[in-house]
């Protein structure tokens, strides 16, 4: 036995055991986490079946208050029956737990709040009516009710037929004039943000123009004449649009419904209101699939609402990836040739190992440094001098002397320049002596070996610096909030304005958006799993951009395959 | 003497030169200084720090278009005299170089030479075969191309005409565009000669060349020296000495630092001057 146990010791068994441990939990830690991020974000899109219900818990008077309630379950929990008294409501505590229950109401605009806990006890008749409808809304979050009547310009739509056929046309015609209201919507979005947009964004370049003749002293009158042209000819424009704008919404607001909520209240909503509607309790499986993707693709590719608690998070997504491209931009030429200077150039010595150093210590700055050098540096001193010499027309407004993506993307190629130095030093050292001398003994200058030979067969290893630089940059929250992030960007850095990139602009972000909707929103319960989607996200497109990268190293290993050594 | 000078350089292509060889090799003192000589090395001392001095006060000519051998334990000084002729030990910090080294009568440490077109001139190939992970076509058109050669008629030219004078062509003319890294050893080494070749050198310097290859890749090699001393002065550092006495016309013979002795083959391996060459070559001691 004894020996038995010796062996085994001496085997390295144990030693096995606590390696692959180790790995085991590692990887069930990111599973765990994966998993949880997907489940708690993925489920949100997910159109659940809508109850309906009593809910007639006991009030201290004596009597059993009944309200009726309409809405989505989302969880359960067991409570203390003293913490339940002490919050008011007279419970048995001799039952030590009970079981309440998270029913999302929607109907803002009806109850005030649009969740509420209700203990499962004291909830009776619990059905899931086949017609009930529920509604995405532009504005006051979702709606859940009965659909009364369609009303066109105000007045009543009558249809024929028994009450079930009558129910079943007027959720087609309903259905129909839905539609309708969002392809006017979608019209409008497009004269709003697209037409419109661009005629403001000529206007205030016309402005910017004028005023720039008039500081270089060239404001002839023929030069302001045509500035004046162009202004009246933009105008004009800007009329025409307007007057299709008015008449857009005069017949987007042509239809209305009413709708019987919880409590018999009846409300009336305008079909320009509303975003989505199905009635959760009727649709199949397959339905319920079809919907689920389209809001998932709907949170992927729309703007957000509400303060960011509905919609989309498209311009996060888009923001953090335009600027991790752009830091890699910065970071990938900077990092190589510091680091060919100091491995290929710089005699070593103790100057060289103390920038090693010093460039090593760099890399465990804690990044909100980083935003206050960016701030301090880049968008005060640089930005201020940018703006000076080339935007003295917009003064007092900054352009560039005001956080933006073009700093935002510099202070983080600064925060992973040293991951870029340290991997493509690495790179450097392990080139083969033999291929360098190879070159040189060909009459090729340093220069011409570095360039033409080292370079090319280093550059896998200085995609492992930019790999690890995006996947530090990618999740960076901190030094942003100082230098360019916003909770909500008017419109994309890039688009179809010239100059189409526009560096100065302020950007949203995928990891302040979690923070933003987790932390900084009025309503927590709706934008609880956005932050688990979101998360998920952020991610996905942290995978995504790293895996990018590896394939372009495992490209470029396998056409510099390093000679065996 | 004669007999057996006219079997070791039998293996020569040239007849003419067969009895050139032979002529002055009759001749024992005549031997090294018959011949127009390619590099001259005076009163070269080399030192890779303070104390420690690898090469002491050598003095040496290289005889022009002839193959040389230099042989010598390990750590005697060849590889490091052999890199002095292209001004290869520049590369290594700290080391102190003072002598003079002439090719073609100019002193190649001289301040206004050109490090690199003296590179160009003086082509090197290594004991490990070092292709560059490129294709084999652009290994070749390398020096080329860092000489701002870039018409596709000249490069395509001189590529063929490198690997056939490096005996590579039949076996690689259907990949060119191969990766270099894909060959064998033995090719690996001929394509690093066609490379050097391929810049048209004055003269090679082949630091071992054979020293990582099987037998038949060695063999093919020692044929390519045979057939490139025509056109170059070739000057070879191996560790083994059969093969300095199939390839070399001249050998030289080193030891701690020490150019010992240097003379025609032949006679350094049938009656040399010195005590220590003898015991070297009988294998006494190295």
């Amino acid at each position: 036995m004894n020996t038995n146990l010796s062996k085994w010791m001496r085997a390295g068994t144990p030693w096995v055991w606590l390696n692959a441990g180790a790995v085991a939990i590692s990887i069930v830690m990111v599973i765990g986490l994966l998993m949880l991020l997907t489940v708690r974000g993925m489920s949100h899109f997910w159109p659940r079946d809508v109850i309906q219900a009593n809910y007639s818990p006991p009030s201290s008077s004596g009597e059993f208050l009944s309200t009726q309630v309409i809405g989505e379950f989302v969880e359960s929990e067991m409570v203390l029956a003293s913490q339940i008294a002490s919050s008011g409501i007279p419970v048995d505590e001799s039952q030590g737990l009970y079981e309440r229950q998270l029913i999302k109401l929607g109907n803002r605009d009806l109850t005030g709040a649009d969740f509420t806990w209700v203990l499962s006890d004291f909830v009776k008749d619990v059905e899931y009516p086949e017609n009930v409808v529920a509604l995405e809304r532009r504005e006051w979050g979702n709606f859940y009710g009965n659909l009364l009547v369609v009303k066109e310009e105000g007045n009543s739509t009558s249809f024929s037929g028994d009450s079930e056929t009558r129910d079943e046309s007027r959720w087609i015609d309903f259905n129909r004039r839905l539609q309708r209201a969002l392809d006017i919507r979608e019209e409008i979005y497009v004269i709003e943000k697209q037409e419109i947009g661009q005629i403001n964004y000529r206007m205030e370049r016309l402005r910017l123009r004028e005023r720039r003749l008039q500081l270089d002293g060239e404001d002839t009158p023929e030069a302001l004449a045509e500035i004046e042209n162009s202004r009246i000819e933009l105008d004009a424009q800007y009329d025409v649009l307007q007057i299709e704008l008015v008449e857009l919404y005069e017949t987007v607001n042509r239809d209305s419904a009413v709708f019987l909520a919880s409590n018999q209240q009846q409300t009336e909503i305008d079909f320009a209101g509303i975003v989505r509607a199905y009635r959760p309790n009727q649709m199949s499986f397959f339905a319920k699939i079809a919907t689920y993707f389209s809001k998932l693709g709907e949170f992927m590719a729309d703007e957000p609402r509400e303060a960011n608690t509905e919609g989309g998070i498209f311009p996060a997504i888009f923001g953090t990836v335009m600027m991790v491209m752009l830091m890699s931009v910065f970071v990938t030429p900077f990092g190589v040739v510091a680091a060919v200077y100091l491995r290929e150039y710089a005699r070593q010595g103790f100057v060289t190992r103390a920038i090693r150093i010093a460039v090593n210590n760099l890399a465990g700055v804690p990044s909100i440094v980083y935003g206050v050098f960016g701030l301090g540096f880049f968008i005060y001193i640089i930005g201020a001098e940018v703006d000076q010499l080339f935007y003295p027309e917009a003064l007092p407004a900054p352009t560039f002397g005001t956080p933006g993506l073009l700093w935002a993307s510099l202070t983080l190629a600064l925060l992973t320049v040293p991951v870029v130095i340290v991997a493509t030093e690495e790179g450097l050292a392990r080139i083969p002596r033999s291929v360098r001398e190879g070159s040189l003994a060909l009459g090729a200058t340093k220069f011409e070996t570095l360039w033409r030979v080292v370079l090319p067969m280093a550059s896998p290893a200085m995609m492992t610096g930019l790999i690890l630089a995006v996947a530090r940059a990618a999740g960076e929250v901190a030094p942003l909030m100082l230098v360019g992030v916003v909770k909500l960007a008017p419109s994309l850095p890039l688009d179809g304005n010239y100059p189409y990139l526009h560096l100065e602009q302020k950007f949203m972000h995928l990891g302040f958006h979690i923070y933003d909707v987790g932390f900084q929103s009025p309503n927590i319960e709706a934008a609880r799993p956005l932050v688990f989607a979101t998360a998920l996200l952020l991610v996905l497109v942290i995978a995504g951009l790293n895996l990018t990268a590896v394939a372009l190293r495992n490209h470029l290993r396998e056409k510099y395959k390093a000679l065996d050594v | 003497m004669s007999n057996s000078s006219s079997e070791q350089t039998q293996q020569d292509q040239s007849p003419v030169r067969t009895v050139d060889v032979s002529a002055v090799l009759a001749d024992k003192t005549a031997a090294t200084d018959a011949f127009a000589s390619c590099i001259d090395i005076e009163n070269l001392n080399l030192f890779y720090s303070k104390d420690k001095q690898a090469l002491k006060d050598i003095n040496l000519s290289i005889p022009k278009q002839r193959v040389t051998a230099f042989i010598g334990p390990s750590g005697c000084g060849k590889s490091s005299l052999l890199r002095c002729f292209n001004r290869m030990n520049d590369l290594v910090d700290d080391c102190i170089i003072e002598g003079s080294v002439g090719i073609d009568g100019i002193n190649i440490y001289q301040k206004s030479i050109d490090v690199a077109d003296l590179r160009r001139r003086v082509g090197m190939v290594f004991q490990k075969p070092n292709p560059f992970p490129k294709s084999i076509y652009e290994n070749v058109a390398y020096g080329l191309r860092i000489q701002g050669i870039n018409s596709k008629r000249v490069l395509d030219e001189a590529v063929e005409k490198s690997l056939k004078a490096a005996a590579l062509w039949d076996e690689v003319k259907d990949r060119l565009n191969d990766s270099a890294l894909g060959m064998s050893g033995g090719q690996q080494q001929r394509l690093v000669i066609a490379r050097t070749i391929a810049v048209e050198p004055e003269v090679l310097l082949l630091d071992e060349p054979a020293s990582a290859l099987d037998p038949i890749s060695t063999l093919k090699i020692e044929e390519l020296i045979n057939e490139l001393k025509t056109d170059y002065t070739i000057v070879i550092v191996t560790h083994n000495m059969q093969q300095a006495a199939r390839v070399s016309d001249f050998t030289a013979f080193m030891y701690m630092g020490d150019m010992v002795e240097f003379d025609a083959t032949d006679t350094i391996f049938t009656n040399p001057r010195e005590k220590q060459t003898e015991d070297y070559i009988t294998g006494r001691y190295g």
